[in-house]
């Protein structure tokens, strides 16, 4: 009896908590954005006059900060305009570049058989975690002496390379399942093995390639540590992110101003993530099932 | 060549250990497969090469290249006549290592990332558990809680740094008039030691609120890990509890936690090596002043602001062989009975 009443009274109480639980991990998770796009249409003034509003009075709303974050230096602005651009230039080439080398080499770990093909794998993961700061060091030495450091494209070899183990871990997940008895009937058509990799096999991991190529211009985009060795010196180099962050640390912008500069930051990675979700989930926790 | 399939009575036969088949037609077999074999090699050979050489040229070199650099006398004034070889000597080490402010910062690392693990992988379960049986809408509300997890940290931290400011920020705006807080708190700029039952802890306010930050921002990863294995729990053997009259607590105890903690333990691992080695969150908030300065971020102040490269590089070895040494431990004593489990 008392067991049933037990089941009964804890039914109840989960049942509660759980709608409070998910109620405020849904106002933890999405409140900071929330205020980060609230703030970017404030004046400061009034931000500093009334810090406690969380709703736009009518009458209140001012593009202004967008404009001044988005003008260029020249014209008293905080040339995020440029920022994106470098941004954009790092990602895309990220991508690209990422794709090319992992593909290849993703499909070659999935399918060929060659020595060291296991070994490869538990290599390039290995890597991966020694500290980012660590390479930082050797790699900023070595740029500076090859008098790279300040230009995008030192900047890009070190992601691709940062993001190649990764990419080739998911894109060969995806490999995995796509049957070989596909590529084997290619093969008694007379393909060669490159010719059914591009024929077959290539175009049936379209979409496990397209959630790739969108994870690895998330990382290139977010990514803070590298950007601010080695294009600090330079503001025309600056990305979105490193703009942010140097900019924040100085009075003369307002708070407003940077926030508004946090949105352009923010959106184009909130936007891809809601496109890629399902496939970004899936591909994220690909093998935790196994333990 | 003979296409045998797999049902087909003569395969059955070929199943038996075969020495005198070692005649013509296997041996024609294997002789166009070793061709094929050849070939696949070459090509796998030439496919993974790109990937190999990059990732060798970017990080197995450097990697090498920070030990040697750890051995010499470099600095950022000095970088252009440094070579490979140099005067190698211990100095890097026993100046960082005796150097003031080397062992806090240790433990501030294992205070950051112990509580930080511990944080992310509690709020990812509570959230995994909250979230499991379905309601409209959940789809949605699971893809929110991500949300934390994949936006910029740049942005993150600096919302964050806004809402906590004494000035201005949201937090204290209602702490003090909701919460009835005396003064503002200084969130990210306060060194006095947060106390717990009366009791002085190394942990200050500031390495408190970034803790709070790393759980905030690491725990979607958890989270999507938990729920993943959740999906996999087979739905009988809840229900043969239930018929027993297991309550919700019960249930979760005996028949959920167990089939979890293999995940949790690597999910422990993961999120311990990554808060271990986190550089961003602590130098974006706090710039490890007021009792955050972890490793990661004293590396950086040597390698900048002090320009002294060898012992940056000195610094890292440390971190990365502390961090080696403790995976190495935990496996030790808990990859055994996840194996059992």
């Amino acid at each position: 009896m008392s067991r049933v009443s037990r089941d009964h009274v804890e039914r109840k109480v989960f049942g509660v908590l759980r709608r409070v639980v998910i109620f405020l991990l849904l106002l933890v998770c999405l409140f900071p954005f929330y205020y980060m796009a609230f703030l970017s249409f404030r004046p400061l003034d009034a931000v500093l006059q009334d810090p406690g509003a969380l709703v736009p009075k009518p009458g209140e709303i001012d593009f202004g900060t967008y404009k001044e974050v988005l003008t260029s230096t020249e014209n008293g602005g905080q040339g995020f305009m440029t920022f994106i651009r470098n941004s954009s230039i790092v990602a895309v080439s990220t991508v690209v570049l990422a794709l090319l080398v992992s593909i290849p080499g993703a499909y070659a770990v999935s399918r060929l058989d060659f020595f060291g093909r296991r070994q490869i794998s538990a290599v390039f993961l290995g890597v991966y975690f020694f500290p980012a700061i660590l390479l930082a060091i050797p790699l900023f030495v070595f740029f500076t002496r090859i008098g790279q450091r300040g230009t995008l494209s030192g900047l890009v070899v070190v992601y691709v390379a940062q993001v190649a183990a990764v990419s080739i871990y998911m894109l060969r997940n995806y490999f995995d399942t796509i049957p070989a008895s596909l590529e084997e009937a290619a093969a008694i058509d007379g393909c060669t093995r490159l010719q059914a990799m591009r024929h077959i096999s290539l175009p049936l991991a379209l979409p496990a390639i397209a959630s790739n190529a969108l994870f690895v211009f998330m990382i290139a985009w977010n990514e803070f540590l590298f950007a601010l060795l080695f294009l600090v010196e330079n503001r025309s180099k600056w990305t979105v992110s490193l703009g942010l962050s140097q900019l924040s640390g100085s009075i003369e912008v307002p708070t407003t101003v940077l926030m508004a500069g946090s949105v352009i930051l923010t959106v184009p990675i909130i936007v891809l993530f809601f496109l890629s979700e399902r496939w970004l989930a899936g591909g994220l926790t690909a093998g935790a099932e196994k333990g | 060549m003979p296409a045998s399939g797999p049902t087909s009575p003569a395969d059955s036969t070929l199943r038996a250990p075969d020495p005198p088949r070692q005649d013509d037609p296997p041996r024609r077999r294997r002789g166009t497969r070793s061709v094929r074999a050849r070939e696949d090699r070459r090509a796998g050979y030439l496919l993974i090469s790109p990937t190999a050489v990059i990732v060798f040229v970017m990080v197995v070199l450097p990697i090498l290249w920070t030990v040697s650099l750890a051995f010499q006398d470099v600095r950022l004034l000095n970088l252009s006549t440094a070579g490979i070889i140099g005067d190698y000597s211990l100095d890097n080490f026993t100046e960082v290592v005796t150097s003031p402010g080397f062992i806090d910062a240790l433990v501030t690392t294992m205070v950051y990332s112990v509580l930080g693990t511990a944080c992310a992988i509690g709020l990812g379960l509570v959230a995994a558990l909250a979230l499991r049986a379905p309601f409209r809408g959940r789809g949605l509300v699971r893809a929110c809680m991500l949300i934390p997890y994949v936006a910029p940290v740049v942005a993150a931290t600096f919302v964050w740094k806004t809402m906590l400011n004494p000035q201005f920020g949201v937090v204290n705006h209602y702490g003090t008039t909701l919460l009835g807080w005396d003064d503002p708190i200084a969130f990210l700029s306060s060194a006095q030691p947060v106390s717990l039952f009366g009791i002085q802890t190394h942990v200050s306010v500031s390495l408190l609120t970034v803790i709070l930050f790393e759980g905030w921002r690491s725990f979607p990863f958890a989270f999507l890990f938990i729920t993943a294995r959740m999906q996999a729990i087979p739905e009988s053997l809840e229900e043969a509890a239930m018929v027993d009259g297991a309550a919700p607590s019960q249930r979760f105890r005996y028949i959920v936690l167990p089939q979890l903690l293999p995940t949790l333990a690597v999910l422990t691992v993961l999120r311990f090596i990554w808060t271990f080695n986190n550089f961003d969150d602590i130098y974006l908030l706090t710039g490890g002043g007021s009792g955050t300065q972890v490793v990661a971020v004293r590396v950086y102040d040597y390698l900048i602001n002090r320009g002294d490269i060898g012992a940056a590089a000195a610094q890292a070895l440390v971190l990365a062989a502390i961090l080696a040494i403790l995976v190495t431990i935990y496996l030790k004593f808990f990859g055994r009975s996840e194996e059992m489990l």
